[in-house]
């Protein structure tokens, strides 16, 4: 046999030169998301890359004007089904802030637990897909079962996994169960350890570094000006967080930090990602020690909130008060609104239009995933095709909220 | 806060260009001519006191009662103040024609894919677009889904199979009489409604 390092005129060699253009997705088997990426190739190097999305649009906006106001919750839950509690409450928020009504504290409270709490999952399995993609498949099982744990607080709480639609405005659907607190301080610290576990598997190890650091990274001017908001964003250095900087609800009354990157690389959002949820618990902590035991969860207010099923079965003014709410909705003021929280992707801004009448005349949903997505083509320009799957993992595409 | 920048922007450029500035519910917005759009908004990202270098969306929105029929709804925020604004212009005729905006890309580069949506739902086009295509819906597909003329329960025809720069050679799924019938037109209960 020849000898493999065998001297050649490399002069002489004719290797195809020209670009080769590869079609990746709509489905393909390593990403997590329904998005083409029509990528044009020099050997391995991505030249050029322009990622379709639209796969998973199912009209959510036009939709939302066909029902009343409150119908519009199982729609937003379905926009983001990582953590549907934020999506309800992004949405109650920004309707109540078009009608100018505040929910008692004990709500205010119960909102940011759940919410804290659909965080640290939404984030968990974020980092578990972009793990699993890299052939990590153990945290990926830890942390499932680790999001178990939180699903059967929402179970027990909701009576519903997955899709709540717990939010109402003014208010909440249910009130807190008597076990609630208990439950969420027996479920934490066990939430905790298996979280930890897993990032101990990823932390320090080689193949992972490897692949994550300093693959596809993006400056923090970049990053603002493409829209980019939550953990991609502060993974570049960009201490922005809506809790810290416009507070809502009570976070205001909360010790918690922001944690930042510097070079916002996949590595960055990864990190980024497990700080959050280590801050999310400490906030979670915090709440549950504030929060009230008992006091109303819904506003006073009989034009937002249902009656007790007792008196509608026996007064007919109660009746009335059912009825009207079913069938001609909640009474939103004409007039327009923007309301934004920090979902776990980012800024998820709700754009609400009302006419007056029951039915929403417009609601626009502001999906972070959607100006992430957008700066992907950028993120792997340049890059090998093996970095694509970190990249999008790390982005976190949510294809209902990004295709609407 | 906020107020300071609607007052700047009145004095700035004269209420020949800033229609209209309101400030409910604590967003502030002003109401901007389409021709000096992409004027203003280059002046709020750039002026020290405006510093808006967030973008944050862009949609739009359809009142069919109303001239110009169209709007275009932009929300902005600064990094460095951290203040908000919401600016507006307002577009076309009861046919939605004339509905041209220039367009913010060259502002802020997150514009892109939000006008392209924008474009896809209402039909405005934004001139000096890079890349003005449809981005939720495909190419073929028949009118905008958000103007309020667009029927919910409107279905799409059938798009024969697509040939193009894009799309390599290959063979289709199904040949005609096969396959799925797409769309609910074949269930009795959803009636055509145009």
């Amino acid at each position: 046999m020849e000898p493999l390092d065998v001297e050649v005129d490399e002069n002489s060699l004719e290797l195809p030169s020209d670009p080769m253009q590869l079609l990746m997705g709509p489905s393909h088997p390593a990403m997590h998301g329904t998005v083409r990426i029509i990528l044009d190739l020099s050997g391995e190097t991505v030249v050029k890359a322009d990622v379709q999305i639209g796969y998973l649009h199912r009209g959510f906006e036009k939709s939302c004007e066909r029902g009343t106001w409150n119908q519009v919750f199982p729609y937003v839950d379905r926009c983001n089904y990582s953590s549907p509690m934020l999506n309800n409450v992004g949405y109650a928020l920004a309707v109540e802030k078009l009608c100018g009504i505040t929910v008692p504290e004990r709500c205010q409270y119960y909102r940011v637990i759940m919410g804290e709490l659909a965080r640290m999952a939404d984030h968990l399995v974020c980092n578990a897909a972009m793990a699993m993609e890299l052939g990590a498949f153990t945290p990926f099982l830890w942390w499932c079962r680790a999001r178990e744990m939180i699903f059967d607080i929402f179970e027990e709480e909701t009576g519903a996994r997955v899709t709540h639609s717990f939010g109402r405005i003014g208010g909440m659907a249910q009130a807190p169960t008597a076990r609630f607190k208990e439950q969420v301080r027996a479920a934490l610290p066990k939430f905790l350890a298996s979280s930890e576990e897993g990032i101990s598997l990823l932390e320090r190890n080689r193949i992972f570094m490897d692949r994550t650091m300093n693959v596809s990274p993006i400056s923090a001017a970049d990053a603002t000006a493409l829209g980019w908001t939550g953990p991609c964003l502060r993974s570049t250095g960009v201490a922005y967080d809506i809790r810290k900087a416009h507070p809502y609800l009570v976070y205001d009354r909360f010790d918690f930090d922001v944690p930042i990157g510097t070079v916002g690389d996949n590595f960055d959002r990864f990190m980024c990602r497990c700080e959050e949820i280590r801050q999310s618990a400490r906030i979670v902590e915090q709440a549950l020690a504030q929060m009230p035991d008992d006091g109303p969860v819904n506003v006073d207010d009989p034009r937002f909130v249902f009656p007790d099923k007792r008196e509608v079965y026996s007064t007919i003014e109660s009746t009335i008060r059912h009825f009207k709410i079913v069938m001609d909705g909640v009474p939103v003021p004409a007039g327009e609104a923007y309301g934004y929280t920090e979902a776990a992707n980012g800024e998820l801004g709700f754009y609400v239009v009302s006419d007056g009448s029951g039915t929403p005349f417009r609601v626009r949903i502001r999906p972070p995933s959607f100006a992430m997505v957008q700066g992907l083509s950028k993120l792997i320009t340049g890059q090998m095709i093996p970095d694509i799957i970190p990249t999008f993992g790390s982005l976190n595409m949510i294809g209902g909220e990004c295709d609407h | 806060m906020a107020k300071k920048l609607l007052d700047l922007l009145t004095q700035r450029f004269g209420s020949e260009v800033i229609l209209e500035t309101s400030s409910d519910h604590g967003d502030d917005t002003a109401v901007i001519a389409p021709g000096q759009w992409r004027e203003v908004a280059m002046f709020l990202r750039n002026d020290p006191a405006c510093k808006l270098d967030r973008f944050v969306d862009l949609c739009g929105a359809d009142y069919p009662n109303r001239l110009p029929r169209l709007e275009v709804i932009a929300h902005l925020h600064s990094l460095v103040h951290n203040h908000r604004l919401r600016i507006k212009t307002r577009i076309g005729d009861e046919a939605c024609d004339g509905a041209i905006v220039p367009s913010l890309v060259a502002v802020w580069e997150g514009a892109n894919w939000f006008e392209r949506e924008t474009f896809d739902m209402f039909g405005i086009r934004f001139a000096d677009h890079p890349d003005l295509r449809r981005i939720l819906t495909y190419d073929e597909f028949e009118g905008h889904p958000l103007r309020k003329d667009y029927p919910a329960t409107k279905t799409q025809p059938l798009v024969p199979y697509r040939e193009g720069n894009d799309v390599i050679g290959k063979l289709e799924p199904f040949s005609s009489d096969e396959g799925l019938s797409f769309g609910r037109k074949h269930l009795d209960y959803v009636k055509e409604e145009a």
